[in-house]
């Protein structure tokens, strides 16, 4: 097919991804700097787009004043994800939680509140209370396309980004990619580039072996972190792998989040609980695994003991917001909540901060260690940010990546990344007679499930690395009929990549860290001795791919001893009681 | 490299009574989150055109005359 010629733009500010930190990105950059350009890059639609593409049920790790200390939640963090922790980063967030929060109030975003007028907070955390229902949040997409609208952000939309530009000092200075209805080229130059490309949510093949029936909407396919990765960014701890607890098959959120506090929870087959807390860490799926596994499983979702009218609350709920196909799936299947529990699984890895902590590597300011590179949302490494969180740290990326604008000039930039970019994504619609993408990523997504699911072991993890080569020997005969198989085509070699890196940072550290996230079963003890370290991983000068030790900063709020087991500690201690 | 017909039952359906791409709506195609759906030239319909689908509903839920389904793909059902 002939391609048209290839678009070139030029702008200050590039947000690329325009789910939720991309959007609060742009318009916080355009507020900070009105004559700045501000552009925000979709490969779908702003309307409809990202994690939330329809909307979300709560804010997870709401840091509301009255309910909830700053210093309380980054605690709590610290403590859910093993220690491993830039306490500064989530510190950031906790105070600037509230904020967003207001923010979002004002931009008119319903959350629930009491008959006093003050938000109605619910506990799921096992030790604070974090979490604000949103029952009417499938209008979070439309009021976020309205903030872009008022601060008039230029949005392009359909288009994927593939690569980082980087001037002659190393510092970002745009992006390639190329239009996916048209097949065009498409270079964009700019003097800051905010990554929000979501988490790479196709890593592993969900156990349904569909392609798209992942956990993460699946336009997530890992494209920050494998452009991050190529620019010369660090990325931390990618060995905490995101592994959920879902609907079985269905591979949706059960979700113990909006049933806690309904009384609804996680049981055996026996419809006895086994953890006291539903909060998704390590350690949660380390029991819910072990459940799964013994002779009490499987594991379910048990909401049969409540109240007609309580059930009916959550079906809306749940059927209306994050995922509405839920119901469909429910009466499918001739499931019910009423009268029978409902089947849960994990999922397949990938890896998401916005739920465990693999992420590109941000500071508090949300600048990766690439300049004029900043990171929000799931792929940046805030550990267990959620919605909020990537709300915030688009905030910090916004405003940080204006000022930075304002101080900073472009060097010159080498024009060969360009030429050698486009021949790369031209390549496989240039191949007549190779590998479809899709059949080339089923086998490299059902390689990372045989050799990378934890337990993870030594000489599978290799063994996968091996296929992984192979695989990858194969990415120069693949074949795009057109525009459309091209994305996918140049996605799965951002899948390629992470599965790579999934492999690589989990060989690195021999121990086990984050319950099931980083379970090694040759290397079954957490060893903190030589592992209380953040593990980075990045493209080395020669172009390898390295992995390096880089000490945990100082805690500006320290630990008492209670405190650091308090998740070590989910197992219900006592003989479990039929409820 | 020779390739196969690979017959596959599409998660997502158009009522082509109801579809009104022939006036110039694209609202599915625009909103779906994987631009999975199109519009068929000819007919002046939109219809799955890859078995992509995340059921995630923008087509469904956008449609202007309510002629989209999205049903739960045949393997996960």
């Amino acid at each position: 097919m002939s391609i048209p010629e290839p678009i070139m733009m030029e702008t200050d500010v590039l947000v690329v991804g325009g789910g939720t930190a991309g959007p609060m990105a742009a318009v916080k950059a355009k507020e900070k700097n009105p004559k700045l350009r501000v552009m925000l890059l979709e490969k779908a639609n702003v309307k409809r787009s990202g994690a939330i593409s329809m909307g979300m049920d709560g804010l997870n790790n709401a840091v509301i004043p009255g309910h909830a200390t700053p210093e309380q939640y980054t605690k709590e963090i610290t403590i859910a994800n093993d220690g491993i922790v830039n306490q500064k980063t989530v510190y950031a967030y906790a105070t600037n939680s509230f904020r967003t929060i207001e923010e979002l109030d004002r931009w008119g975003v319903k959350f629930e509140k009491d008959e006093t007028g003050d938000y109605a907070m619910r506990k799921v955390h096992h030790l604070g209370t974090y979490v604000l229902p949103m029952p009417e949040g499938h209008h979070m997409k439309k009021t976020l396309y309205r903030q872009l609208k008022r601060t008039r952000v230029e949005v392009i939309n359909r288009v994927i980004g593939t690569r980082i530009i980087t001037d002659k000092q190393g510092r970002a200075a745009g992006l390639m990619g190329f239009d996916c209805r048209t097949g065009q080229f498409v270079v964009i130059r700019a003097r800051a580039v905010i990554l929000c490309c979501g988490a790479a949510g196709r890593i592993g093949l969900p156990s349904s072996g569909y392609l798209f029936g992942t956990y993460e909407n699946p336009t997530n396919a890992g494209d920050g972190y494998a452009m991050a990765y190529h620019a010369g960014a660090e990325l931390a701890n990618l060995e905490c792998f995101q592994i959920n607890p879902l609907i079985k098959d269905y591979n949706g959120p059960a979700c113990a989040y909006v049933t806690g506090p309904f009384g609804g929870y996680t049981a055996n087959s026996h419809g006895e609980r086994f953890i006291e807390c539903d909060y998704w860490s390590g350690q949660m799926m380390w029991e819910f695994y072990n459940e799964l596994q013994s002779g009490k499983g499987p594991v379910f979702l048990k909401l049969d003991h409540l109240a007609e009218e309580t059930i009916a609350n959550i079906e809306v709920i749940l059927h209306t917001n994050e995922r509405p196909s839920r119901g469909r799936f429910h009466d499918g299947r001739g499931t019910n909540y009423r009268s029978k529990m409902i089947e849960m699984h994990i999922s397949e890895i990938g890896f998401c901060s916005g739920h465990s902590a693999s992420g590109v590597w941000v500071n508090e300011k949300a600048e990766t260690t690439v300049p004029g590179l900043y990171a929000a949302g799931d792929m940046a490494s805030v550990p267990h940010n959620y919605m909020l969180g990537a709300f915030t740290y688009g905030w910090f990326a916004g405003e940080n990546a204006a000022q930075y604008c304002a101080d900073t000039m472009p060097a010159e930039v080498d024009e060969t990344q360009i030429a050698v970019e486009r021949a790369r994504i031209m390549a496989p619609l240039a191949c007549s007679d190779g590998i479809p993408p899709a059949q080339l990523e089923y086998k490299l997504r059902r390689m990372v499930n045989d050799y990378l699911q934890p337990p993870k072991v030594t000489r599978k993890m290799e063994l996968g690395l091996e296929r992984f080569a192979e695989i990858g020997e194969d990415i120069g005969q693949l074949n795009a009929a057109n525009p459309h198989e091209l994305m996918r085509a140049m996605e799965v070699q951002h899948i390629h990549d992470c599965a790579n890196m999934a492999a690589h940072a989990s060989l690195f550290r021999t121990e086990s860290r984050w319950g099931l996230y980083h379970y090694r079963a040759d290397f079954p003890e957490r060893n903190d001795e030589e592992w209380f370290t953040h593990c980075h991983l990045r493209k080395s000068a020669d172009g390898r791919m390295e992995s390096i030790k880089r000490p945990v900063e100082p805690y500006i709020l320290p630990l008492d001893d209670e405190e650091k087991t308090a998740y070590q500690r989910l197992r219900v201690v006592k003989e479990a009681v039929n409820v | 490299m020779t390739y196969a017909a690979h017959r596959t039952s599409v998660p997502v359906t158009v009522d082509e009574e109801k579809c009104i791409a022939h006036k110039g709506c694209t609202v599915c195609v625009d909103v779906c989150p994987l631009d999975v759906l199109a519009i068929d030239m000819l007919k002046g319909k939109a219809y799955m055109k890859y078995d992509e689908c995340w059921y995630c509903m923008p087509c469904e839920k956008d449609c202007p005359t309510g002629a989209v389904h999205v049903a739960i793909p045949y393997l996960l059902r």
